[in-house]
């Protein structure tokens, strides 16, 4: 079976639309993020939150009404919501206090936010409480940021090592690209910035360039075939070539997605539309941007792909073929 | 079939029967009570705090404290050394944690100064100000060293106490960018309020002799309205049953401290009333004896935490025995508990705590697994409508795969987590990507007119370098995702490493091996023509 019966797209060709495409949906979120702010998870914005569980489900507003008469100075800056599956009959509530940090006092808010419930007649058993101090963001985010960054150089120098700089250079902007993306659609569907969502940015960081090593092993093995084409037919065919594995490898990563999604329960919802996001956007960016990168970058510098191929490349081509005709080859 | 082959086949066999073994069979059994001896029992995979319950704690130590209370030390050991040789000061004072500040010291006595304080010269530096005055400041490494021996110690001491509470398997390890952060998971409890107070209290036992009280407010006790050179006032109970405070001054330095402690245990005292008895150590002895020897008619403050719990005046010498008396019933199994296994060196504060009822743990299990198989069917599916038979051999692979994934886990100790479990899940779309990309490549390599074999052969061996390549990649962001998480977040990194690991092995090795055992009955000719359902 095939998807793609000889595909023969200029994929170069539209490199500058998807680029601007890009920059259209980064800077969108870069918007949202800059006037809306990105909604923060417990983790980072510190404060309590108590997952409650009743014999009958109170709707959210008798929640907030108990909330805005017994709490200590109301609930105005409360968010309740129905929590995981309507049949289980919970709700959290989150609040953006601490109790004092000093002693061990710190569950004050959460005891706090069960007798409020309780003094107005509901009968909630806490079934969970998450209480984070202030000064555990800060650090999170630091701890984040290195990680990516880190593994970003991690990954640029493997691919400049195995391939060469240029090659390097595409992938890890092209990995930027979909980070940057998949927070502009967090922002856009109002996704808290959770431990998981961030664990979920990373694993992004990692998977996305998979594909576009893919398309770049193809470019090295076209390149010693077809060596009086220019790069552009190259890449081009090249990205062709590979066009149905690169979809049907994103969809089967898509498939186990979409099971977290809908099946994985409220505490991975946050993930499972992270790595969603970064699945799609990391195979479009590994067809339109790493390689528009790649050529960029090449305009004005030499490659030594060209004049030597490197030893560690894959085995010889099975039949020597001349270069025209390896365009009529067909592929999946 | 061919030597070569059935060596393949016997190691796969081999493989898959030995993490089946670890890793699925222990979850088999305690789901549907079969048979397991107890050494795979304890190797079974073990749930993380999100999936079985439990609190999970970060507490931060204080390391201000571990200097501060070695500057206050050497303070006092330089007042006694002063007030030993006769060497007259305005004031010794510590303006902050690190500082000893001695001002007044008269000019002809500036030697004799200097050589009573050489002592202070292993930790602090020392700087001569004018009129007399002399700044010690410690060290920055005694410093740096005093911190992290704090958090050492102040990590054994929890570790001591939650042992004592008798929780199954508890983690406590040292966290954080400063290395003072200490996180505590404690599965299964669910009175926290309880935990925390155990391991919060700092469990500092000083016994000092009252100089002054007990009086109804600290200024009574001030001379000047400033506290005594030396001296301390410290609160504490009115009465034996802990109502009303009264203040007490004592000698800063303690007499004996709880380190000097060998054992604690609930006890009664002479009016039937509850009250922790405790053994002191040959050197807390030989101290002790000493000071009740010479206060005798004296009253003698138990300070705990920094609060006299009772002052009972020294009738007679005591050596190594004693008692705190003052305690209601509910704190004395607690107060032993704590005393036993320790002081803290230092304060600590709670940062973060979470606790899990087992409820919400047991909805978490049931959606993972439900999102295991849904996922898994899909892309059984997926695998058998595009690629028919060959999809059987991808499907195989990938089921391997995740039998080793458990199986490791469980070998090497892994925890799986809420998050680990949709590395599992994630494991499975990414991990049958391997077998696309070989599968795609003899597509290609068929339509080249190569023959069966040879297309399988250049299919694997052309795909090899790019899958080593993608899971490079992909595991390089996996290594940074250790560091970056803890608990649930290490879950999920562990088994994405572990997936991408086992994955390597079963696409390239198990699927080839597979292709090879279709192919393996057919003559050369048969091969020829052979079709492969791909």
């Amino acid at each position: 079976m095939h998807i793609f019966t000889n595909p023969n797209y200029n994929f170069l060709r539209w490199r500058w639309h998807a680029v601007a495409l890009s920059w259209v949906l980064i800077l969108a979120g870069l918007f949202v993020i800059y006037t809306r702010g990105l909604p923060k998870g417990i983790e980072f914005a510190g404060g309590t939150s108590v997952i409650m569980q009743f014999d009958q489900a109170p709707s959210v507003e008798v929640v907030r009404d108990a909330l805005n008469k017994n709490y200590p100075g109301g609930g105005q800056d409360a968010i309740v919501q129905s929590y995981g599956d309507p049949s289980l009959r919970q709700v959290m509530v989150r609040v953006p206090q601490v109790g004092a940090e000093q002693g061990a006092s710190l569950s004050a808010r959460a005891q706090a936010i069960e007798q409020a419930l309780q003094k107005a007649g509901l009968k909630p058993t806490v079934v969970g409480t998450e209480i984070v101090g202030p000064s555990v963001g800060e650090e999170l985010t630091q701890k984040g940021l290195s990680a990516f960054v880190l593994s970003l150089i991690g990954i640029l120098a493997y691919i400049a090592f195995r391939f060469e700089f240029s090659f390097a250079f595409g992938a890890v902007i092209a990995t930027l690209h979909d980070v940057l993306i998949t927070f502009a659609f967090l922002a856009f569907f109002r996704y808290d910035l959770t431990l998981n969502v961030i664990a979920a940015l990373l694993t992004v960081t990692g998977y996305s360039t998979n594909d576009t090593i893919v398309i770049f092993d193809r470019v090295r093995e076209n390149m010693r075939k077809m060596r009086r084409d220019s790069l552009n037919e190259i890449i081009n065919l090249s990205i062709n070539q590979t066009l149905g594995r690169t979809v049907i490898t994103a969809g089967t990563a898509l498939l186990s997605a979409l099971a977290l999604f809908f099946f994985g329960g409220e505490v991975l919802h946050g993930f499972a539309f992270t790595m969603i996001v970064g699945i799609v956007t990391g195979t479009y960016s590994s067809v339109f941007v790493a390689a528009a990168i790649v050529t960029f970058w090449r305009r004005s510098k030499p490659s030594k792909l060209t004049t030597a191929a490197p030893a560690v490349a894959a085995p010889a081509a099975s039949t020597p073929r001349k270069s025209k005709a390896q365009r009529k080859v067909r592929v999946s | 079939m061919n030597k070569n082959i059935r060596w393949k086949v016997i190691t796969i066999v081999a493989v898959l029967v030995i993490f089946a073994g670890v890793g699925v069979y222990p979850i088999l059994a305690s789901n549907y009570r079969l048979p397991s001896p107890a050494w795979l029992q304890q190797k079974q995979l073990k749930l993380g705090l999100d999936l079985k319950g439990g609190v999970h704690l970060v507490l931060r130590v204080q390391t201000d404290d571990a200097i501060r209370l070695e500057t206050d030390q050497a303070a006092e050991r330089l007042r006694e050394a002063l007030r030993m040789r006769n060497i007259p000061v305005t004031s010794v004072a510590t303006p902050s944690i690190a500082q000893i500040r001695v001002e007044g010291v008269m000019p002809t006595q500036e030697a004799a100064f200097r050589d009573a304080a050489a002592d202070l010269a292993t930790n602090f530096d020392r700087s001569p100000g004018t009129n007399g005055s002399y700044t010690f400041t410690m060290k920055p490494n005694v410093q740096n060293q005093l911190r992290v021996d704090s958090v050492v110690q102040a990590r054994q001491t929890i570790e001591r106490r939650v042992n004592e509470l008798g929780v199954a398997e508890p983690q406590i390890a040292e966290q954080g960018q400063n290395g003072d952060e200490i996180l505590v998971q404690l599965p299964g409890v669910t009175d926290v309020e309880h935990a925390k107070e155990i391991i919060r209290s700092t469990g500092l036992l000083e016994l000092k002799i009252v100089e002054a009280g007990p009086a109804q407010t600290r200024e009574a006790l001030m001379q000047n309205g400033q506290v005594p050179e030396g001296m301390d006032i410290v609160p504490g109970n009115a009465d034996a049953s802990g109502g009303g405070t009264v203040y007490y001054m004592v000698r800063k330095a303690a007499a004996v401290s709880g380190h000097d402690l060998t054992n604690a245990r609930p006890a009664v005292d002479q009016n039937n009333l509850p009250a922790v008895s405790f053994t002191l150590n040959g050197e807390g002895a030989r101290k002790f004896g000493t000071v009740t020897e010479t206060n005798i008619g004296r009253r003698l403050a138990i300070i705990l935490d920094n609060r006299v719990t009772s002052a009972p005046t020294i009738q007679s010498r005591i050596t190594d025995n004693g008692q705190i008396t003052g305690v209601t019933r509910d704190e004395v199994n607690d107060l032993s508990l704590i005393l036993k296994s320790g002081a803290l060196p230092a304060q600590l504060t709670y940062l973060e705590e979470r606790t899990i009822g087992p409820s919400l743990g047991a909805d978490s299990i049931r959606s993972g697994v439900t999102a295991s198989v849904v996922g898994l069917l899909l892309i059984i599916a997926f695998m058998l409508i595009y690629y028919k038979l060959s999809g059987v051999n991808a499907i195989i692979a990938l089921i391997f795969n995740l039998v080793i994934l458990l199986g490791l886990m469980a070998y090497i100790g892994a925890v799986m987590t809420l998050p680990g479990i949709a590395g599992f899940v994630l494991t499975m779309g990414i991990g049958v990507d391997s077998n696309v990309l070989i599968f795609e490549r003899i597509k290609e390599e068929l339509e080249a007119q190569h023959g069966v074999r040879a297309a399988i052969n250049y299919g694997f061996d052309r795909v090899f370098w790019t899958l080593v390549d993608t899971h490079v990649s992909a595991l390089i962001a996996a290594l940074f995702l250790i560091q970056f998480g803890t608990g649930p977040i290490r879950g999920f990194a562990y088994t994405l490493i572990i997936g991408l690991a086992s994955n390597l092995f079963t696409s390239i090795f198990v699927s080839k091996t597979l292709f090879e055992l279709a192919l393996g009955r057919r003559t050369h000719q048969q091969q020829q023509a052979a079709t492969l359902s791909i």
